[in-house]
Order: C-alpha cells, then sequence, then structure tokens
C-alpha cells in the first residue's frame, strides 16, 4: 500500500493587488470607495479653487467662459455624484455590516459589483475633457435646452451619471436587505443604531428615485443621438419636463446627501459626551420623515417656472423643516449636561451642528415663495448649497474618517494635527462661503464667469477665493496626519473611544470574518450597556 | 448567495434574501417605467392637441418632417400581441405550480411555451415597428411611443433571457419542488413585464 504524503497546507494567497480587485469583502469594498470617492474630492476640489481663482477679482480673464462653464459643471457634477453620494456607501459598507453584527453584506458579491461601476463612471464622465466640444457644460442639473445641443462630453456625462444610478440602485438593494436580514440576534429594528437608520431610509430614496433620474437621463439621451423631442417645444415637447421629471429625483437626492451624515454626527454626538443619544425614538421616526417628505416637495425646486402648484409645495417645504428641527433637538439634548471631550471627531460633529443650522435656516428662508423668485439663481443658492454639501455632509465625512479611523486602519490620528485641520477648515469654509450670501442678496448671478465690480462685488468675492485656498491648504495638515500614521504600527485597543455601538466590539481593524462572538444586545447601543451595567431596553 | 453565518433556513412563506433583493430590484424598475410614464403624461397634458398633429403640421412646414408621416397606430396586431403576452404570463404560472408539484416535465413545457410566447410578442412589436407610419423624431408624442414600447420591448427581451437561463437549467434538472427559487424570480419579472404592457397598451392604444 502506497502512502502519499500531501504538503502542508499553506493558507490561500494572493497578490495584494488581485485581492483588492476580486474581494467582495463589504470591508475593502468600503475602503475602496473610501479611497476613489476622497480622490474625486481633490479632483472637485481643484476644479472648485479653478473657479475662484477665476472669481477673485473683476472682469477676470483667467479662464474662457466655455471654460468656466465645462469647470463649474464637473466641480458640481464630481463633487455631488463621484464624491457625497459614493462615500457615503463606502462609510455604509464597512459600518453598517459591523454595527449590525454581521459577518458581510447580504450579496457580497452584487456589492462588489456596485463598487465596480464607479471608478469607470468617474472615467467616463472627466473624459469628456478630452473630447471635441470640451465636458459637459449645462450644469449638474444639465437643463435643456444646453443640455440638447452641446458637444459629445454631455453624451459621456449622461452615461456615467446613468451606470452611478445602476450602481447606488442595486447598492440601495443590497443594503436594505443586509439590515432586514442579517441583524445579530437580539438586535431588532429599533435596536440598530442610528446610522444604519440614515442609511436604510438613503437606501430606499435611492431605490425609488434614482431610477426616475436613469429614465430622464434616457430621454435626454434619446433627444440627443435619437432625434427625440422630449424636450425640444418645436416637436411638441417641453424643457419643463426635464425639471420635472428630474427634481423628482433631485429633491430626494438632496437628503441621500445629507441623511448618512447626520447619522455619523448621532453616532459622534453621544460617544463624546458620554450620554446616549437623547431622544433615539424620535430621532428614527424623524428621518422616515425626511424620506417621505422628500419626494413630496420636489417642485419648490421649479417654483420660477409658474408650472406648479405653489402654496401646497410651500407648506410642503416648510414641514420638511419640522423633522429638521426634531434632530437638531435631539443632538442638543445629548450635549446637555454631558461630559464632554473635544476630541477631532467631536469637533467636526459640532462644526456640522453649527454650520448646518446655518444651512437649514437660510433653506427654509428660500422655500418661501416670494423669496425665491428673488434669490433663484444668485449666489445665495450657492451659499445654501454649500452651507449644507460642505458645512453639513463634508464635515460629517470627516468626523467620520476621524472616528472610524482607528477601527478601519488600527491607528489613531494625531489630535494636533486634527485639530489644526479643523480650524483651518472651519475658518477658510466661513470665509469662502458666507460672503456668498450677501453677494446673493445683493442679485449677483450664479454660474457666470465674470462680473463687474459693482457695489463691491469684487472685495466679497476676493474674500471667497482667499477662504477657498484656506480650505485648499487646510488639507495639508490632514494628508500629513493620515501618512504619518501609516507610518506607525497598528497599535489600537477594540474600543479607544468608549463608544456605543458593535463595531467597537470587535478587533481594529477586523478580522474577515467580522466577529467571533457578539454580546447580548439589549439596545441600540450594546457597548454602552456592558460598560454601565444597565440594559436600558426598548 | 448569503454570506456565511445568516444563511438562515426558508422557512416556508417567508421570502429569501435573494428574493427580497429581486422584488426590491423590481421595485426600482417600477419607479424607471414610473419616470418614462409621468414624462408621457406631462407633455400630452402641456399638448393642445394629442396625438399633436398641430406641432406636426408646423414640422412639415418647417421641413422637419416628412410629408408622409401620419400619427397613427395600427391596433388589432398590438391587440393579438396584448393576449399573447398575456397567456405567456399564465403559462408561466402553470410552470411554477407544476414545479411546486415536483413535475420537472410540467416545468420544462410551461417555460417553452411562455418562451416561444414571448418571442412571438417581440416579433410581433418588431413587425409593428416596420409598419408605422412615423418615426422617433416625428413630435414628443412619437418619441414617448418609441421610448415606452422600445423599453418595454427591450424588458421583455431579458426576461426571455432569463426564461432561456431557466428552461436550460431545468433540462439539466436543476429544479425540484424545494428548491426552484430562480423559476420564481423569473415568473415575478415576468409578471411585472406583463402589467407594465397592459398599462402600456391602455395608456397608448385605448385611451390614445
Ligand atoms: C473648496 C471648496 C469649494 C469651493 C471653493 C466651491 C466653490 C463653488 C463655486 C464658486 C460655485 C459656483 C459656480 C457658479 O455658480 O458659477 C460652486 C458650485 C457648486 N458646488 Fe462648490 N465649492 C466647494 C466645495 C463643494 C463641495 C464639497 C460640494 C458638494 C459636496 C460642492 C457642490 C457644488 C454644487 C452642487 C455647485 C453647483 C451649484 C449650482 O447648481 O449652480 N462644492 N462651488
Amino acid at each position: 500500500m502506497a502512502t502519499i504524503t500531501l504538503p502542508k497546507a499553506k493558507g490561500y494567497e494572493r497578490p495584494l493587488i488581485l485581492d483588492w480587485i476580486t474581494t467582495v469583502d463589504h470591508k475593502k469594498l468600503g475602503i475602496l470607495y473610501l479611497y476613489v470617492s476622497l480622490f474625486f474630492f481633490a479632483v472637485g476640489g481643484i476644479l472648485a479653487l479653478l473657479v475662484r481663482t477665476q472669481l477673485a477679482v473683476a472682469d477676470n480673464t483667467f479662464l474662457s467662459n466655455q471654460a468656466y462653464n465645462q469647470i463649474f459643471t464637473m466641480h458640481a457634477s464630481a463633487m455631488l455624484f463621484l464624491f457625497i453620494i459614493p462615500i457615503w456607501a463606502g462609510f455604509g459598507n464597512y459600518v453598517v455590516p459591523l454595527q449590525i453584527g454581521a459577518p458581510d453584506m447580504a450579496f457580497p458579491r452584487i456589492n462588489a459589483l456596485s463598487f465596480w461601476l464607479f471608478p469607470p463612471a468617474g472615467i467616463v464622465m472627466f473624459s469628456g475633457f478630452l473630447v471635441s466640444g470640451g465636458s459637459a457644460s449645462a450644469g449638474w442639473t444639465a437643463y435643456s435646452p444646453l443640455a440638447r445641443t452641446l458637444g459629445t462630453g454631455m453624451d459621456l456625462w449622461i452615461i456615467a451619471v446613468a451606470m452611478l444610478g445602476v450602481s447606488s440602485t442595486i447598492g440601495a438593494a443590497n443594503f436594505l436587505v443586509t439590515m432586514f436580514r442579517m441583524r445579530a440576534p437580539g438586535m431588532t429594528m429599533f435596536r440598530m443604531p442610528i446610522f444604519c437608520w440614515t442609511v436604510l431610509v438613503t437606501s430606499v430614496l435611492q431605490l425609488l428615485a434614482t431610477p426616475v433620474l436613469a429614465s430622464a437621463l434616457v430621454m435626454l439621451f434619446i433627444d440627443r443621438n435619437f432625434g427625440g423631442n422630449f424636450f425640444d417645444p418645436n416637436g411638441g415637447g417641453n424643457a419643463v419636463l426635464w425639471q420635472n421629471v428630474f427634481w423628482f429625483y433631485s429633491h430626494p437626492a438632496v437628503y441621500i446627501m445629507i441623511l448618512p451624515g447626520m447619522g455619523i454626527i448621532s453616532e459622534i454626538l453621544p460617544v463624546f459626551s458620554r450620554k446616549p443619544l437623547f431622544g433615539y425614538k424620535a430621532f428614527v421616526f424623524a428621518t422616515m420623515g425626511i424620506g417621505g417628505l422628500g419626494f413630496s416637495v420636489w417642485a419648490h425646486h421649479m417654483f420660477t417656472t409658474g408650472a406648479v402648484l405653489k402654496p401646497w409645495f410651500g407648506f410642503m417645504t416648510f414641514m420638511i423643516g419640522v423633522p429638521t428641527g426634531v434632530k437638531i433637538f435631539n443632538w442638543l439634548g445629548t450635549l446637555w449636561r454631558g461630559s464632554i471631550t473635544f476630541e477631532t471627531p467631536m469637533l467636526f460633529a459640532l462644526g456640522f451642528l453649527s454650520m448646518f443650522l446655518i444651512g437649514g435656516i437660510n433653506g427654509t428662508f428660500s422655500a418661501a415663495v416670494p423669496v425665491d423668485f428673488a434669490l433663484h439663481d444668485t449666489y445665495f443658492v450657492v451659499a445654501h448649497i454649500h452651507y449644507v454639501l460642505f458645512g453639513g455632509s463634508v464635515f460629517a465625512v470627516f468626523a467620520g474618517l476621524y472616528y472610524w479611523f482607528p477601527k478601519i486602519w488600527g491607528r489613531r490620528l494625531n489630535e494636533k494635527l486634527g485639530q489644526f485641520h479643523f480650524a483651518l477648515m472651519f475658518i477658510g469654509f466661513n470665509l469662502a462661503f458666507f460672503p456668498m450670501h450677501l453677494l446673493g442678496l445683493d442679485g449677483m448671478p450664479r454660474r457666470i464667469a465674470t462680473y463687474n465690480d459693482y457695489n463691491n462685488w469684487e472685495l466679497l468675492n476676493f474674500i471667497s477665493t482667499l477662504g477657498a485656498m484656506l480650505i485648499g491648504v487646510g488639507m495639508i495638515p490632514f494628508i500629513v496626519n493620515v501618512v504619518q500614521a501609516f507610518m506607525r504600527p497598528k497599535d489600537q485597543p477594540n474600543d479607544p473611544w468608549g463608544a456605543n455601538t458593535l463595531e467597537w466590539w470587535t478587533t481594529s481593524p477586523p478580522p474577515v470574518h467580522n466577529f467571533d462572538d457578539t454580546p447580548e444586545i439589549h439596545s441600540e447601543r450594546p457597548l454602552f450597556d456592558l460598560r454601565q451595567g444597565s440594559p436600558g431596553g426598548h | 448567495m448569503a454570506a456565511h453565518g445568516a444563511v438562515a433556513e426558508q422557512h416556508k412563506g417567508e421570502l429569501s434574501n435573494g428574493m427580497l433583493g429581486f422584488i426590491l430590484f423590481i421595485a426600482s424598475e417600477v419607479m424607471f417605467f414610473g419616470g418614462l410614464f409621468s414624462a408621457y403624461f406631462i407633455a400630452r397634458a402641456d399638448s393642445a392637441q394629442w396625438p399633436p398633429e398641430d406641432v406636426l403640421e408646423q414640422m412639415k412646414l418647417a421641413g422637419t418632417a416628412a410629408q408622409s408621416v401620419k400619427l397613427e397606430l395600427e391596433f388589432v396586431l398590438p391587440l393579438i400581441a396584448t393576449f399573447i403576452l398575456v397567456s405567456s404570463s399564465v403559462t408561466m404560472q402553470w410552470a411554477v405550480m407544476q414545479i411546486q408539484k415536483g413535475s420537472r416535465t410540467g416545468l420544462i413545457w410551461g417555460l417553452f411555451i411562455s418562451l416561444v410566447l414571448g418571442l412571438t410578442f417581440l416579433t410581433m412589436q418588431m413587425y409593428d415597428y416596420t409598419q408605422l407610419p412615423f418615426s422617433s423624431g416625428d413630435t414628443v408624442w412619437a418619441t414617448s411611443f418609441y421610448t415606452l414600447t422600445g423599453f418595454h420591448g427591450a424588458h421583455v427581451a431579458g426576461g426571455a433571457i432569463f426564461m432561456l437561463v431557466c428552461l436550460v437549467r431545468a433540462m439539466n434538472g436543476q429544479f425540484s419542488a424545494a428548491h426552484h427559487e430562480a423559476v420564481e424570480a423569473c415568473s415575478f419579472y415576468w409578471h411585472f413585464v406583463d402589467v407594465v404592457w397592459i398599462a402600456l397598451f391602455t395608456t397608448l392604444y385605448v385611451v390614445g
């Protein structure tokens, strides 16, 4: 009888690159999402600095009209479609399965598909700069008649946004099934961490709104390439038709871009106040309320087209203020009498809170119909957008990065550099965008490449440009911080912050399968309960 | 498909993760067609006439539409096609019931007949396209007609491919009374496509 000696089994090894390209692990895909979307944040930021350079002085000739239109369009498109929306998918991918105690997403391979549609879409969108006629230049809202007649860059833009739409639609279905079906024993729906809830509502919005965007893109593509007449009055079509369908997507999309940020803030404030989130259920219902109302207010963007029932939509837009107010109340209630410490994640969270207040107030302001007529298409709108998306979402992105950095990469970012980063960004941000309110009230139109020095517009614009540069400089301490952290060994314990949710139960970074065991879960804050010995159930 | 740990037993009557995901996917498809339909209705509400003969006259005068163009649809052929597609939904459901009872032969026949009916529908639609006296650029009415029916047709084609895959797998004996999830998913999809067509037929041909 012959005996065969088998070589000792080795672990399954692949070259590192191949490992990342073929991965279906939610943590690795999450990291890839973070890297790629931060890359596009940098690209979008450079475009923004070009825009601000052009606007620094009156009657500037740094950029031609045409170049300006391409650059501000691509700035907005990159920031929205290639940065904010996908970076939430990145945080969601990394954090959601960990927070609900699951080993992975429900459909790991579909998850990989969602991710791998994203970088090619970015390349397609930016390849517009290489074709004759240049990139898309009709603004990120792509209104006709301009969007019907531009060059090939516009088609590339349409294809890219459609790819991203498919990516986020299937991603949304994946998140929903994951949260409905993969929760650890004991984790009821009403014990899911707030961040998961915000991703859940965001996913519902994405699942139902993004396909409508896809239908609008299809129509635009048909108009442009197959002689269609959807948006052409000469063929019986109507440019407002685009606006109706597009805003049915884009209004919910505004919440798609901010809700997960609110979730991140709601994870961070309790941890650094050392108190549970004040009013967990109210917060969940407010999130659902925002999601529901998001669908009913789309037409407020079209007040000035005169095509919609104004009083109704004005009222609904005010209504959105109610759940948002509830949330602000939740956050302030959480801070109230907490033993607050100011680590960098907390700084960014508080920055979010203050900026979001301003953005929310001036948004409600422009919901008043007569005001909207006056401010529509002025810099007031640009100020509002940035107070919400930069002061809100981007501050939340950095809050989340500083907060989860120890979990994801096993090292902690330096506090001093973090504070420096925050200070530069906060000051730069307000310098850059506060003057835009004044410019808007004074009637300076948006989307223009040059202006006359009317009423000190030049001074205000110059301050704004300085602020933008300061934001850019502010990224240097962040990058230094990250590079230095990567040069240190991984040394973080499971729970460096004294946090509340399950991702801090496992090691930093977690093993491939996430958990060796999960603790008993009696509330939305299992680790807090363990520390305090007080299972406060719902 | 579901990751390790949580591959729960499939309880009777409870949807699997895969089915739940598939239903969510169909929901997103409903919204996609919702967008196209609402565009149709908005365009219609904005028009003085429907079909917009007045616009067509203008286009003919401006030379952007050929003189021979008429905004008219054939009715009988699409009506027959509608019956065929609805029948295929019935045979598809019959196929599902067969495999639930454990009959593989029934499943194969059910899928085969549904597939043939689906392909017949597509052929008739393509023939219909060649006969129509207008093309996609002849007013927004024509554009939305071709867009709606075209995207529906593409979905029928997708469903037919799904069916073909199920048929091949059925012939390889991969389905049983306990395991035939793909067939169920396929039937959901097919019914969805069928319902969209009924909505389309009513909108475009009956209401007009
Ligand atoms: C360094 C930071 C930034 C600067 C200096 C900046 C600057 C600007 C300026 C000056 C405009 C107006 C262009 C015009 O109307 O002619 C603009 C538009 C826009 N920006 Fe930014 N931006 C920055 C960051 C961001 C971020 C982070 C986001 C989103 C996450 C964003 C989203 C947008 C959008 C959506 C528009 C288009 C507004 C419209 O529809 O007219 N920006 N940006």
